[in-house]
């Protein structure tokens, strides 16, 4: 038992005496939620419309208005004729054009029909949707307010309610998979470039010629990082409720045992990892290449998994990070309980159990 | 009484691409308990492969061996209890301390430092007033001495040193002979390897490998009385000159350089010098001398390489 904690102390005095690595490994869960919190944001916001209006009376100003004043849009250009759309369009400075035809108040009020054109740059498809929408909506909205002084004799009212977000914030969905990268992260990728190292120094070799047993090497290098993913699931969590102001609705005790699970699953991970492959550099690749890019694309928090073709949709089960996001999704932001995510944990403990056997298994009581 | 190390018709070859390398080839040796034995050869000559498979970390391919009596393979985990290594590179943290170090491989074998404070003092002392310092800022011969003061540090029975004077200055490595010495004295078995063929005469008994196979074993001195043939040196103003024309005589067997001389053997047992020398004169070489001298381990080591 001394021997073990030894050996954890001198995996902390690795960890504590490299500062650089420190300094990324305690960052980069901050500047990566920060990051995704205020720059890399799809929400739409503040986006420069122009208008064309050939009618100038009360109802286009009203519209206009309402526009103005919504946070989506700023009205950057007045034009003055159809001919110079297209212009406002290449120099890139206008996202949308909202037209109006001449005699637009009298043609509503007289033949009960007046159109108004939205004209977007769908370079974009995502964010000519959303403005495209947001501006249809606010026309209604303005053709409402005329029904309570007009008579009109039907009408369908669609309510909306947007249910665990109601103001559509992108953070709700970013958080669990900020945390589910930054935990694969951590735990596959510098497991396996600590075990790997002692290899490359050869550290490894006085290692092994020591009455020490292998699952004890092996648990001392993942105590470290475990705690260190504790502490980074910590301050993401703070980070998100206090700054981002993402609820924690459920069950936080669940929600940490959860986080503790998925750590596991990506620290057997790099054992594995560290098991097939020689140089630092390898690993490094391995972990990068293998397991951060497939857990951002197929955890379905950039690019919903529904959309994709079977094969890699099959391929995505096969990921611990979109069991995890879906975990995350329902305790932190639904806030449901094991009732509802319990198969998706027992998913994670099936692939941690496999991992971990396997990578004890290959663990290596001698060199090649 | 069972010796500390045997070794029995070992083979190992290495996957290389698609070639096979032969490592080890029928390497069969023993080591007495307390006796200091050299592995001398240059690189490349299985000193290190034979040291993994004796140290429990690779499998021989054919062939046994036994540490303090137990088998290699199938008793590993004994050896491991009861062998001291030090590999080829020095294997320490560089981020750790003198004292971090040494705790680490003391607790790894059970044990502490101050418990076999005694047996580690010789060398421990003279790292002690650095023991704050991170073992990736000590010299070479420093850090040699940790990693000896670490292989040490559970009381071994046998001790295995993978070329621990390769990089170390001359005094350090006189000193770490010594150092040696000493601890042969408290009755450790040591296995020692080196590339330096002056070092040989320092071990009790030396076995020279090239090429994965041992060319001979024998005490120091048993290894150059078998030297078949007077030996002489020679010395000339133009060495360069001198090499060209030696062996181009016929009457020259082998001329190799040796520092500021050549080593030169005959053809014939008992060949006139005078007349050798009489032609080198002839060639216009000045400043000549020649003189008989004992063959050394290198000479040995030379004339094996070349049956």
């Amino acid at each position: 038992m001394k021997q073990f904690l030894y050996f954890i102390r001198k995996e902390f005095y690795h960890l504590l005496r490299d500062r650089r690595t420190l300094f990324i490994l305690f960052g980069m869960p901050v500047m990566q939620i920060i990051i995704f919190g205020f720059a890399l944001t799809n929400e739409v916001k503040n986006s420069r419309i122009a208008i064309l209006d050939n009618s100038k009376d009360e109802a286009t100003t009203t519209i206009i208005h309402q526009l103005e004043a919504s946070r989506y849009f700023d009205i950057v250009e007045n034009l003055n004729s159809y001919s110079e759309l297209e212009p406002t369009f290449q120099e890139g400075v206008i996202r949308m054009a909202v037209v109006f035809p001449e005699q637009f108040q009298s043609s509503l009020l007289h033949t009960n029909a007046a159109p108004i054109q939205l004209i977007a740059d769908a370079t974009d498809p995502n964010v000519a949707n959303t403005l495209t929408s947001y501006a249809s909506a606010i026309i209604m909205d303005y053709q409402n307010s005329m029904r309570e002084t007009k008579a009109f004799p039907y009408a369908i009212n669609t309510e909306l309610r947007m249910l665990y977000n109601p103001q559509l914030k992108g953070s709700y969905n970013f958080v669990p998979g900020v945390m589910a990268m930054i935990l694969m992260l951590v735990g596959a990728m510098m497991t396996s470039i600590s075990i790997v190292r002692e290899t490359e120094l050869g550290t490894m070799e006085v290692i092994l010629v020591s009455p020490i047993v292998p699952i004890r090497v092996i648990l001392a290098k993942m105590v470290p990082y475990l705690l260190l993913s504790m502490v980074n699931i910590v301050s993401i969590l703070l980070i998100s409720v206090y700054i981002l102001e993402v609820p924690i609705n459920g069950s936080l005790t669940l929600l940490l045992f959860e986080c503790l699970l998925f750590t596991l699953t990506a620290l057997a991970l790099g054992l594995l990892i560290s098991s097939i492959s020689n140089s630092q550099q390898v690993a490094m690749l391995i972990s990068l290449m293998g397991l951060f890019l497939p857990t951002v694309m197929f955890s379905g928090f950039m690019f919903p998994i529904e959309n994709m073709p079977i094969p890699l949709q099959l391929l995505s089960n096969l990921i611990p990070a979109k069991w995890f996001y879906y975990i995350v999704k329902d305790v932190m932001i639904k806030g449901t309980g094991l009732e509802t995510v319990w198969k998706e944990t027992l998913v994670l403990v099936g692939m941690l159990i496999v991992l971990l056997t396997i990578s004890i298994k290959k663990f290596k009581v001698r060199l090649e | 009484m069972e010796s500390a190390v045997k070794a029995e018709r070992v083979y190992k070859n290495f996957q290389s691409g698609k070639t096979e390398i032969e490592a080890l080839n029928n390497i069969s040796f023993e080591v007495e308990r307390g006796e200091l034995f050299g592995l001398i050869g240059p690189d490349g000559a299985g000193k290190t492969t034979l040291f993994r498979i004796l140290t429990t970390l690779m499998i021989a391919n054919k062939g046994n061996a036994w540490v303090d009596g137990f088998e290699v393979v199938s008793q590993y985990k004994e050896i491991r209890k009861r062998v001291g290594y030090m590999p080829g590179r020095f294997s320490l943290y560089q981020d750790l301390s003198v004292e971090e170090n040494i705790s680490f491989f003391a607790t790894l074998f059970g044990t502490t430092l101050e418990e076999n404070y005694e047996f580690v003092k010789d060398i421990y002392v003279q790292i002690e007033p650095f023991k704050k310092r991170r073992a990736g800022a000590l010299s070479g011969g420093m850090k040699q001495k940790l990693a000896l003061s670490c292989a040490l540090i559970h009381r071994p029975s046998v001790l295995f040193l993978d070329e621990p004077t390769t990089g170390v200055d001359a005094v350090s490595r006189q000193e770490f002979w010594d150092l040696l010495k000493s601890l042969q004295h408290q009755g450790i078995t040591i296995v020692v390897s080196t590339p330096y063929m002056d070092e040989a005469n320092l071990c009790d008994r030396v076995a020279l490998m090239q090429n994965g196979k041992i060319m001979d074993i024998d005490t120091p001195k048993g290894i150059t009385q078998k030297f078949p043939k007077p030996l002489w040196a020679i010395i000339a103003a133009d060495m360069y000159k001198l090499m060209h024309d030696l062996r181009s005589d016929e009457r020259v067997d082998t001329c190799y350089p040796f520092g500021q001389y050549h080593h030169i053997t005959f053809t014939e047992l008992n060949q006139e010098i005078q007349s050798i020398e009489k032609t080198l004169v002839e060639k216009g070489h000045a400043d000549l001398s020649i003189q008989k001298i004992e063959p050394t381990i290198e000479d040995c080591f030379m004339e094996l390489m070349n049956k």
